[in-house]
């Protein structure tokens, strides 16, 4: 397969490698998605889920390897955190890390796509358009009637919803989302999948999950990471027949 | 729909209207305009206050808001006072010199001989050095005021986020900065007169009024300063740039995630907290009528830093509170007005245990009331916080815990 531009592959990681203090925690890793796809990351403790995800997010520099972005296939390892998140790539972290000193309006307004630099923001005021998405976006996740509230006060679950709403907010052409249904009640997990199925349909989405149930409800192609590379790709059904995922998952 | 700016900052007009209270109080029993039941210097004492009040709002804007604990604002502080300082001085010194010369006429060239002489003759010189180019002329120096701090912030600030230098890293950097600073305006030939300074500030050259009206007069200028910078505050905090500033206080890596260049806002409020700082020096030492390298010193810009954490930081008026209860606190217990305690084995003198004393409320309020004074505010205005116990809601008892919280 050529991937390259035109050829609809939004993102494009060949080949990166990094460790830490001698230990490889990405071992030549390639890793291709789609503009409109779901892709279900699993992988047990310590297979470099997460450090893939800071790489493709700009937090950790891979020792070798390219990372390609979009159309104009960009090379998004020259970027900085904050330009990768502005050319199109959102993350949710495991952990709900939402800014609880602030209102949910004020969380979801700040997420909101819109000009990022400081001059802009100073003189930026929210117009009656910027106030009907927040309203929409916090119905969407459930939260149309906590709007004024600190974040800080609101239950786990809400807070996992409300940074998926920041997500949705940022308008990303990517989703990294790490662990999404951690801590949530069936109900809300539920939601969570029907939610991310939902998004995947207009652009792509990445889900990183322990939790095998949650990936089969996702239905969606899978890549089995272990230490440091891809170990297998394709169906849920097609992985989990796999002899050294079952050695991986199992033990031997 | 969308309420006002001021309707969503009741705090703004009640801070507006008590300080335009504070500020007929005092200038209705002044010397100049009313029966003179405040003394003069204790006008001054209260102007300078107000300065400090302005420099604290600029430190809870960097620290309080943004999480940037500079150590170092009062450098700025201080060259926006020499900056002013270097006019008044130099005006000051050519009415004298040409009074003293009245008969003789003067080349420019020997005017401008005889004002360094006047001036550089405590350091053993007579030369006026290059940085004194725009000593004569106000608007150059009142510009000087903000550019010189301003600049020295971008540099400084620039060199240092650029590096994600932070935290503690970056307190101990400004630090250094406002040490290097002062220790440079030590030396006679920094061209500020070394550890003399700049001196007779007080007296305001083409104004023919005494001290009793001048110190009113700027007492005004403060309050007015202090008023423009308190408003200027509120309103950056209040919109997105505020939620911004907080979001990197309590997430930094978030607010990147999010698309903000974070080393931009950082760098775009410091500078522009130093520049409130440079005009709160600027209006600091007229009054004060005397500035020297001392004032740069690494304990002026700490004692800031105490100040907002007592008044509560992340809250413009709490920085405020802070500045003027322990400044005016501080004056008095240092003023050798208060009497001595004689413990019979020991007595206790004030002016040293002070410190102390001030040491310990801020060990206190760290400890026990991170709103500090403004807490006092939240205790009248009947606003309480949910009591938390500082573990996160769990998952599943979230919704329960949550009532509790409500309440």
């Amino acid at each position: 397969m050529t991937i390259g531009a035109g050829t609809g592959t939004l993102l494009e990681v060949s080949g990166i490698s990094v460790s830490f203090d001698g230990f490889k925690a990405i071992n030549n890793l390639s890793f291709n998605i789609g503009p409109a796809e779901l892709r279900a990351v699993i992988g047990p403790n310590g297979a470099g889920k997460t450090t893939f995800m800071d790489i493709v997010t700009g937090k950790t520099r891979p020792d070798e390897g390219t990372v390609r972005w979009g159309e104009n296939y960009t090379n998004l390892l020259k970027r900085n955190e904050a330009q990768i998140a502005r050319a199109g790539i959102g993350r949710k972290f495991q952990r709900p890390t939402v800014f609880e000193d602030q209102s949910v309006t004020d969380n979801l307004m700040m997420a909101l796509k819109a000009a990022r630099s400081p001059w802009k923001v100073l003189f930026w005021r929210a117009g009656g358009k910027d106030d009907a998405r927040v309203a929409e976006i916090a119905a969407q996740v459930g939260l149309a009637d906590q709007l004024p509230r600190k974040a800080g006060e609101l239950s786990h679950g809400q807070k996992q919803w409300l940074e998926i709403g920041m997500l949705l907010a940022q308008e990303p052409k990517l989703l990294l989302v790490d662990e999404p249904a951690a801590g949530m009640t069936l109900a809300e997990r539920e939601a969570t999948t029907a939610l991310l199925v939902d998004l995947a349909r207009t652009r792509a989405v990445v889900v990183v999950e322990h939790d095998m149930e949650f990936v089969r409800r996702l239905n969606c192609r899978v890549t089995v990471l272990h230490e440091g590379s891809v170990l297998a790709e394709g169906s849920l059904d097609h992985v989990t027949a796999d002899k050294r995922v079952i050695e991986v998952y199992l033990g031997r | 729909m969308r309420p006002g700016f001021l309707a969503k900052n009741p705090s703004v007009i009640w801070f507006l209207l008590i300080l335009a209270i504070f500020t007929l109080t005092i200038t209705l029993l002044s010397h100049a305009y009313g029966p003179g039941v405040i003394s003069t210097s204790m006008v001054k004492t209260l102007g300078k206050t107000l300065c400090l009040c302005l420099i604290a709002i600029a430190m809870d804007l960097v620290w309080g808001y943004t999480g940037i604990l500079s150590l170092g604002h009062f450098a700025f502080f201080g060259l926006g006072g020499y900056m002013i300082g270097m006019w008044l001085m130099y005006e000051r010194t050519r009415d004298i010199v040409l009074a003293s010369a009245s008969d003789f006429p003067m080349t420019p060239q020997e005017l401008q001989d005889a004002i360094g002489s006047q001036i550089f003759g405590v350091v053993g010189s007579s030369n006026l050095p290059a940085i004194w180019s725009f000593a004569g002329s106000l608007p150059m120096q009142l510009l000087l005021v903000v550019l010189v701090p301003g600049l020295l912030a971008l540099v400084f600030g620039w060199l240092a986020f650029r590096s994600r230098v932070a935290g503690v890293y970056l307190s101990i950097l400004t630090q250094a900065m406002t040490l290097a600073l002062s220790l440079y305006l030590f030396q006679n030939e920094s061209g500020l007169r070394g550890n003399n300074g700049l001196s007779g500030l007080q007296n305001i050259p083409g104004l023919s009024a005494d001290q009793d009206h001048s110190s009113v007069w700027f007492l005004w200028a403060s309050a007015l300063a202090l008023a423009l910078g308190y408003l200027l505050a509120a309103a950056i905090v209040a919109g997105k740039f505020g939620s911004v500033m907080r979001g990197i206080r309590d997430d930094e890596a978030r607010v990147r995630f999010l698309g903000y260049p974070v080393e931009g806002f950082k760098l775009f409020v410091f500078a522009l907290t130093a520049v409130i700082a440079a005009i709160a020096g600027a209006l600091y030492y007229p009054q004060a009528g005397i500035i020297n390298p001392g004032e740069m010193a690494p304990i002026a810009s700490i004692y800031l830093a105490v100040w907002v954490a007592i008044g509560g930081r992340g809250r413009l008026y709490g920085a405020v509170m802070g500045a003027f209860f322990v400044s005016i606190v501080s004056s008095w217990f240092t003023g050798g007005r208060v009497p001595d305690v004689p413990l019979g084995f020991y007595t206790i003198k004030w002016v040293d245990w002070w410190q102390v004393l001030l040491g310990l409320a801020f060990v206190l309020v760290t400890l026990l009331a991170p709103k500090g004074l403004s807490g006092l505010v939240d205790l009248i205005a009947g606003l309480r916080s949910p009591r938390r116990g500082g573990a996160p809601l769990g998952p599943d008892a979230g919704s329960l815990q949550q009532e509790e919280a409500r309440e």
